[in-house]
């Protein structure tokens, strides 16, 4: 029940599943790698993606994240453990058994297959006959569950459990995109399963919330599942965010640069994302009322997610660059985020999504913010947090070979897509024709998905090479500020023997300059 | 290299270029703005010694400046979103000029001016402004064809639109844009573009019904199209009548493509679709009958017949 090892649990877990998920999308690549292939059948295909998607979004991405805040939070605000150690037990253990029951689906005869976004009808029984949309149903309940549990603990642990001195406005950043991030979870996660309940309903019981004959709407489905889904992808993102407004001053050895506005442009992102949800759907066919207000709403957005990028660079700004492959990956964050963020700008202007929806731009778009965007981070925090977890330093040597291969092979594979998209090639297609450039655009694609996947056995490597022989950490190896550092690698069960005493933000540099130096 | 959404032939598409080439000045000035202070930081910042950097924490000034210049960029796209939507949206005052219903996986296409009725090849005539309205008969589809067009989805029990005024004859690829099935990557379709007065001709030729054939193996194949149960599910105009469960096969002889842009028509490709159309478009709903050569080569003459 200890915090630390419930996430490293999570971080383990997540490993595995995105292994899982990096399989998957190895498949679709080699079976996408030239037109007209048949390594996949379509029904094979069709679950292969699915469960990638729905893989990485539920069982990697935000457990991750929230595997992260659990070990790291208590460390960050001086605490013992999190508020509510049993339910932060059960929040594991019940999405791992999500994550078992949609796997459960494979065993069963047939995982899901209309997607990860499981639009209706094609989802209702009349085209989904099979069991996988229920599995995915029941499965991302449970998740779901863990997910809203794991955001309820965060909140009363950072609002209860401060140590002496911590002032709301003193919180390290990532703490503070963790708490703000939590109010979004429980905003959220309800919509979906709210949802999910309905589509069992009309899938189990013979209801008919998503389809027409007997008065719903499949469009209801549309509305409903992003209110939460585009909320759930800034819960994908904002803890992120966290790890780089960490990660960043540190190796500049300068503090964050316009803390305030770092702080206060997150809870601008965190509201603007209830209010874009439509901005998926400029396709349906809504009505310009609706394809105004929610393009307006999704360019507002753009506008605190620049602030955030400008305040990092600023923080760099007359700082001294130490290239550790943290910071390697949070440079990439800040390349590969802006050119996602951007692509994203393009869609909020919506008649440009008018072309570019539901090919393989969105594709691009998707994976330059999750996974230029947030795995870079998670990659940085990996690298700047591993000494603090394991006691040991990851190699910075094998680092580099990770951080090249990963960066060059996640930019062959995804640049090219924005030109797919851009050329008429739709999405969730097994197979293309042979039209001019589609097939040597998807071959480049398919082998920097494999250099992708060279990296990931890279970075598997260095782990396990140091957690037996990696150099000794150290309490503050990385010479950082927060109060994680302030105890031994790996903490004691009990976190700290003394907690220092806190003054800013920063209290380690405080300590080391006891006259206050601003220099 | 060609990129489709890049060679727009319709005043549609064409505004929607425009509208793509605005954002990408903008977001290229970004992009590099950031990128270029990025590679800067990394040579002049990079750490030399032990000492620590001015400790800098904010300019109050510099975050107004990057939130307010920011803030107008967006509102400058919105001002031109709102322009761009009203010239590709034109209001709707008529009845649509075609009538497109999606299925999984083929499109079933009306010609209001003749009451014709085909199946994923789409005629349209060059310079006049067409109303194509789109629907569904079963799940979300989406019609596009990204030098003509937004894309729209077809969504069964609404009526959408989408208007397309293509300015130079030719043959113009388009695709379903929303996963509807096992089948979606198949659901293509093309827009063959005529000047006017081919196109009448076209439209004249395809309002007409098909003839019985005399004799042969086309006659043989027509008796066998009504005994195999092909009749249950396809319409052919003056010979068997049928609702729009599958493709009309009336014209179907003078499509270029079969099962939507699967594969070139010819009589050897539909012989080959005949006898196993689940090996090459798995997942369709027309079965596999298990026909004999003989049932094979008189269908085939048959629906060769149909032009």
């Amino acid at each position: 029940m200890d915090h630390k090892r419930i996430g490293i649990l999570y971080l383990s877990t997540t490993l595995v599943f995105f292994c899982i998920g990096g399989i998957e999308a190895l498949l679709m690549r080699i079976q996408l790698a030239w037109p007209d292939n048949h390594f996949l059948s379509p029904d094979a295909y069709d679950q292969v993606f699915t469960m990638h998607g729905t893989t990485m979004v539920f069982l990697v991405v935000v457990p991750l994240l929230l595997g992260l805040a659990n070990y790291l939070t208590p460390l960050m605000i001086g605490a013992r453990d999190m508020a509510l150690p049993r339910l932060n037990a059960f929040s594991y253990w019940v999405s791992l058994f999500g994550g078992i029951l949609l796997y459960f689906s494979f065993i069963d005869g047939h995982a899901p297959d209309a997607g990860w976004f499981s639009y209706t009808p094609l989802s209702e029984k009349g085209f989904s006959t099979r069991n996988g949309l229920d599995y995915w149903a029941l499965a991302l309940l449970g998740i779901g569950v863990g997910t809203v549990a794991t955001a309820i603990n965060l909140i009363v642990t950072i609002i209860n459990l401060r140590t002496e001195g911590l002032t709301i406005r003193r919180l390290p950043l990532f703490v503070w995109m963790v708490l703000v991030n939590s109010f979004l979870i429980i905003a959220a996660l309800p919509a979906l399963n709210a949802s999910l309940v309905m589509l069992l309903i009309d899938r189990q019981l013979s209801a008919h919330f998503f389809l027409n004959l007997g008065g719903g709407s499949p469009i209801l489905w549309q509305h409903y599942f992003w209110a939460f889904g585009h909320p759930e992808v800034y819960i994908m993102v904002l803890p992120a965010f966290g790890i780089i407004s960490e990660v960043v001053p540190v190796f500049s050895r300068k503090p964050i640069f316009g803390y305030g506005f770092v702080a206060g442009s997150t809870v601008a992102i965190a509201l603007l994302s209830l209010g874009v949800w439509a901005h998926h759907m400029f396709a349906v066919g809504l009505g310009h009322a609706w394809d105004y207000a929610f393009g307006a709403s999704s360019l507002l957005i753009a506008v605190p997610t620049g602030v955030k990028i400008f305040n990092w660079i600023a923080t760099m700004w007359g700082g001294s660059i130490q290239f550790t492959t943290s910071m390697l990956f949070a440079l990439a964050f800040l390349f590969s985020f802006t050119i996602g963020g951007l692509s994203g700008v393009t869609f909020a202007t919506f008649p440009i999504d008018w072309q570019t929806t539901d090919t393989y731009y969105v594709v691009a778009h998707m994976h330059y913010v999750l996974f230029g965007g947030t795995l870079f981070a998670v990659m940085a925090g990996v690298y700047y947090w591993f000494p603090k977890i394991t006691g040991r330093m990851l190699s910075e040597r094998l680092g580099r070979v990770h951080f090249w291969l990963m960066f060059l092979g996640f930019h062959m594979t995804f640049f090219i897509q924005h030109f797919l998209g851009l050329d008429g090639m739709p999405r969730r297609v097994y197979t293309y024709p042979n039209l001019p450039g589609w097939g040597a655009m998807n071959l480049i694609s398919t082998i920097g998905a494999f250099v992708m996947g060279i990296s990931v056995l890279v970075l598997l490597a260095n782990v396990w090479i140091s957690l037996h022989s990696g150099e000794q950490a150290g309490d503050n190896p990385w010479n950082a500020w927060t109060l994680e550092w302030a105890t031994s690698s790996p903490p004691p069960e009990h976190n700290f023997n003394r907690v220092p005493p806190v003054r800013s933000p920063r209290p380690l540099w405080d300590l080391a300059h006891p006259q206050g130096g601003r220099a | 290299m060609h990129i489709s959404v890049f060679d727009p032939v319709s005043p549609e598409a064409g505004r929607l270029l425009w509208l793509w080439d605005a954002s990408m000045w903008i977001c290229g000035f970004i992009l590099a703005l950031v990128t270029l202070s990025i590679l800067y930081i990394l040579v002049r910042y990079r750490r030399r010694g032990p000492a620590e950097p001015n400790q800098t924490t904010g300019n109050p000034t510099i975050e107004i400046v990057w939130t307010v210049v920011p803030l107008g960029l967006v509102l400058l796209l919105f001002a031109l979103s709102i322009v761009t939507a009203r010239a590709v949206d034109h209001p709707i005052r008529q009845a649509p000029d075609l009538v497109v219903i999606g299925h999984q996986w083929w499109w079933e296409v009306h010609y209001s001016a003749m009451d014709a009725v085909d199946a994923n090849e789409i005629h349209l005539p060059t310079g006049r402004e067409m109303l194509v309205a789109v629907e569904s008969a079963d799940v979300i589809h989406d019609f596009w064809a990204p030098q003509l067009s937004r894309k729209v989805d077809a969504v069964p029990g609404k009526r959408n639109f989408v208007w397309i005024r293509v300015d130079r004859a030719g043959v113009y690829p388009g695709a379903c844009a929303e996963y509807c099935g096992q089948q979606h990557a198949w659901m293509r379709l093309r827009v063959i573009a005529q000047d006017p007065a081919a196109y009448e001709t076209w439209l004249a030729h395809e309002a007409q019904p098909a003839a019985e054939p005399q004799g042969g193996d086309a006659a043989l194949g027509r008796m066998r199209f009504g005994q195999l149960t092909c009749a249950n599910c396809h319409n052919i105009r003056g010979i068997q009548k049928q609702q729009q469960y599958a493709p009309d096969l009336t014209h179907v002889a003078s499509r270029q493509m079969l099962a939507a842009e699967r594969l070139e028509n010819t009589p050897a490709n539909l012989k080959d679709w005949l006898r196993h159309p689940n090996v090459i478009k798995p997942g369709c709903y027309m079965p596999n009958l298990n026909l004999s050569d003989s049932d094979l080569t008189q269908l085939t003459a048959f629906l060769e017949t149909l032009r």
